[in-house]
């Protein structure tokens, strides 16, 4: 039980139609039980026309439990899953500006792009515009590295992650396209595994 | 199909026709006014009922929701007439009303410029409402609106609320025709059922020694009044009602034990924390009804009911969570579970209902202190209506008053503001659950406190010549708050004390006959005056200012810490 009470970071997906304003219903499920969304990604998902929503939040078991559920209840909702960090597999984009001079002089580049598996981006007299994609941590360290040389911007992006175990949305979609659709579906799969619910 | 041209107006009144509406609460104002006009020429088909707030015309919607089991329909203006619609979203919202509400707004290419009673109404009411939607081409009013019916009613009925600019409502465009909605591929109305939980919930309770089954508006959203009243006579069990689901069974019913919650019966809510398996059918365990949810039936296991999926394990952990439509869930439930004879575990409920009978209805009921009671108001017109009569009512000591004491033989007959507990729902409430079961009795019973919220739609019990009965119980105070005060807030009567004007005066500037009874030799002849009469009455009551509610289960209290006094 204590498991479903503590904190820690959770990646939720949500399979969802194209439809203006469904980014708010979702958020306000969070903003209404205060909770802050840490990062928030939408995309095309695997099916056309399909989006996907990536939604990280630090809760517990429990308290992501019910927004999901809440979230799925959404009519343009086709489905959404929630998962621990073991059970996906993510990045997250970062790209930092830095001025020419101050970093070709102090710095060596070269160091900065073997060491952190940076790519420059754009190299302008200048200012140079580094990338990596990673995990924060690791995100977080080439930010470290070039904060003493004068770090102009930087701007990381939301996470994006994939479920191991997932085998994709195409035959679900199938599924609740039609009008008596299977057990797959519906939304009370999880009875009975109640502890392996949403988890795929 | 028919190919015609027709405005964007237009489609909008003949879709409320393809779906059966006969009657729609609204206000007009600038931003829709072509919907207005089209109207015009719907007159025969369509009864408008003008009244006379916005917030009047949804919660009239939702009475007429209520008691006919049909959709509610509200139009209202941009601005100000979309945002007086907040309350009643809400409302229905957490009551599970069906609702379609029709908002005007501005043109398309002012959207977003501040323009002239322009507000967005879209976000404002993304929380209140099941579904919304704006529209900017009439060519969309057709399938958007199927959409709404079909949305509001099924599986779990909600409010629903749909924006159309004044360019579409304009807009000619080529008509269709109108093809119902019934399949959304992203919404699930209603889960499947499997057969595996049906079959742990019957073993449960065919081992179950002391069963209480507890039921909620879900038996009435889902018309399975009759499934579950085959269900609990066959078993035997007991059977104690939320406040939203009183009147599903008929309160004279032998196995029907009463209240829940924080002012209902003694017995259903200490046996609540006695009995080895709980049903849930069609509620959603609400504070109100569940206390200090850490000592709420921890002994117990829990059968769960609900066609909602997030209902389940929301606030109480189910045993088994019976996912599904209570109209099929409930007879697979009947075929398995044996006939069992529970005349003792009925008897205890007998001697809880004893002893408040004892020391808390009687009293209450019959009083022998001078100043009269609500409940003596209550007990004098079930002995005309015989249960026969829909009650609809505000919000606070009345309203607990009426749904402990008034019976009720048939179902859609309570008609109450439950989760949201809005002040001032009675009266408009009270006109559209009229309009919704014309053939029947409609009593409001309203304090003084939530009558003066919107008391302007007397205004439209003028206009319309609809009869409904107001009955007002003025204990010249905010009772339930003041209740509180006093309980617990060391008495210290913090702006409870509220003034009235005269009600029958007023009642009679809107053309409506009324009397007013401050003493008990007067109050049944007063009370059959007013059923008697032909078309609306009020009648006013004074009744003891400082009476109390009880039982009650305090806040932050265990159902089985009721208190009697």
């Amino acid at each position: 039980m204590s498991n479903n009470t503590e904190k820690q970071e959770y990646t939720i997906t949500v399979y969802t139609e194209n439809q203006v304003g469904l980014l708010n219903r979702i958020a306000i499920i969070f903003s209404r039980r205060k909770i802050n969304v840490e990062s928030l990604n939408t995309s095309p998902s695997e099916v056309p026309g399909i989006h996907r929503f990536t939604i990280v939040v630090e809760e517990s078991r429990d308290v992501v439990l019910k927004v999901v559920r809440q979230i799925e209840k959404q009519v343009e909702v086709l489905k959404a899953y929630f998962n621990t960090n073991d059970e996906i597999v993510w990045q997250e984009l970062a790209l930092y500006k830095v001025l020419s001079e101050e970093i070709t002089e102090k710095v060596k580049v070269e160091r900065l792009l073997r060491e952190f598996g940076a790519r420059a981006v754009a190299i302008r007299k200048d200012f140079i515009v580094f990338e990596t994609t990673g995990h924060r941590e690791e995100t977080n360290k080439l930010m470290e590295a070039l904060a003493p040389f004068g770090l102009v911007e930087f701007v990381r992006s939301a996470r994006v992650a994939i479920i191991k175990e997932s085998a994709g949305f195409h035959e679900k979609l199938k599924d609740f396209e039609e009008r008596e659709p299977g057990e797959e579906v519906i939304e009370n799969e999880y009875l009975g595994k109640r502890e392996a619910v949403f988890t795929m | 199909m028919e190919q015609k041209k027709l405005t964007g107006s237009q489609a909008v009144l003949e879709a409320c026709i393809a779906e059966g509406v006969d009657t729609i609460f609204g206000y007009p104002g600038g931003a829709i006014m072509p919907i207005y006009d089209a109207l015009y020429d719907y007159k025969e088909k369509l009864n408008h009922i003008l009244v006379r707030h916005e917030q009047g015309g949804i919660h009239a919607g939702q009475g007429y929701a209520r008691s006919s089991g049909k959709v509610g329909v509200v139009f209202a203006t941009s601005g100000p007439g979309a945002t007086n619609l907040v309350t009643g979203l809400a409302d229905a919202m957490i009551d599970s009303t069906p609702l379609v509400c029709i908002t005007g707004q501005v043109f398309a290419h002012l959207l977003g410029t501040d323009a002239f009673q322009e507000t967005d109404v879209i976000n404002i009411t993304m929380p209140v409402t099941k579904w919304n939607y704006q529209i900017t081409d009439a060519e969309e009013i057709p399938t958007v609106l199927a959409k709404a019916f079909y949305l509001a009613r099924s599986g779990r009925p909600g409010p629903v609320l749909i924006d159309i600019s004044k360019n579409a409502q304009f807009q000619e465009f080529n008509y269709q025709g109108y093809t119902p909605c019934n399949h959304i591929r992203s919404y699930r109305p209603k889960p499947v059922i499997r057969k595996n939980y049906i079959d742990e919930a019957v073993a449960l309770i065919n081992n179950a020694k002391k069963p209480l089954v507890i039921f909620g508006q879900g038996v009435i959203l889902g018309k399975a009044e009759k499934e579950f009243k085959k269900f609990i006579e066959k078993s035997g069990m007991p059977a104690a009602w939320t406040l939203l689901g009183l009147s599903a069974l008929s309160t004279d019913h032998p196995q029907n034990v009463g209240m829940l919650g924080m002012h209902g019966n003694y017995g259903p809510n200490v046996l609540t924390n006695e009995c080895d398996v709980l049903i849930a059918v069609g509620m959603r365990f609400d504070d109100r009804v569940t206390g200090r949810l850490d000592k709420y039936a921890k002994q117990a296991k829990i059968i769960h009911l609900d066609i909602d999926p997030s209902e389940i394990d929301k606030n109480v952990r189910a045993t088994v969570g019976v996912w599904g439509d209570c109209k099929e869930t409930l007879p697979l439930l009947t075929l398995g579970i044996e006939q069992k004879d529970r005349s003792e575990w009925l008897a205890v409920f007998a001697d809880y209902a004893k002893q408040e009978y004892e020391q808390c209805i009687q009293p209450e009921m019959y009083p022998s202190s001078e100043e009269m009671t609500m409940a003596e108001v209550i007990r004098n017109i079930n002995e005309i209506t015989e249960g026969n009569a829909i009650m609809v009512t505000d919000v606070g000591q009345h309203q607990m008053v009426t749904c402990r004491y008034a019976k009720f033989n048939d179902t859609r007959s309570n008609v109450t503001s439950g989760g949201l507990g809005t002040m001032g729902f009675g009266l408009p409430a009270a006109i559209g659950a009229k309009f919704g079961a014309q053939d029947r009795t409609v009593i409001a019973v309203i304090g003084d406190g939530g009558f003066q919220m919107t008391l302007q739609e007397l205004g439209t019990i003028m206009q319309t010549g609809i009869d409904v009965k107001i009955l007002i119980l003025n204990n010249q105070f905010l009772g339930m708050v003041r209740q509180w005060q006093d309980l617990f807030m060391d008495k210290r009567y913090s702006f409870v004390d509220i003034e009235s004007p005269n009600y029958v005066m007023l009642a009679k500037s809107y053309g409506i006959e009324g009397a007013k009874v401050e003493h008990r030799k007067d109050l049944e002849a007063a009370v059959k005056t007013m059923l008697a009469h032909k078309g609306s009455y009020l009648l006013e009551v004074m009744v003891g200012k400082e009476n109390n509610v009880f039982p009650m289960v305090p806040q932050g209290c265990s159902v089985s810490e009721i208190r009697l006094k």
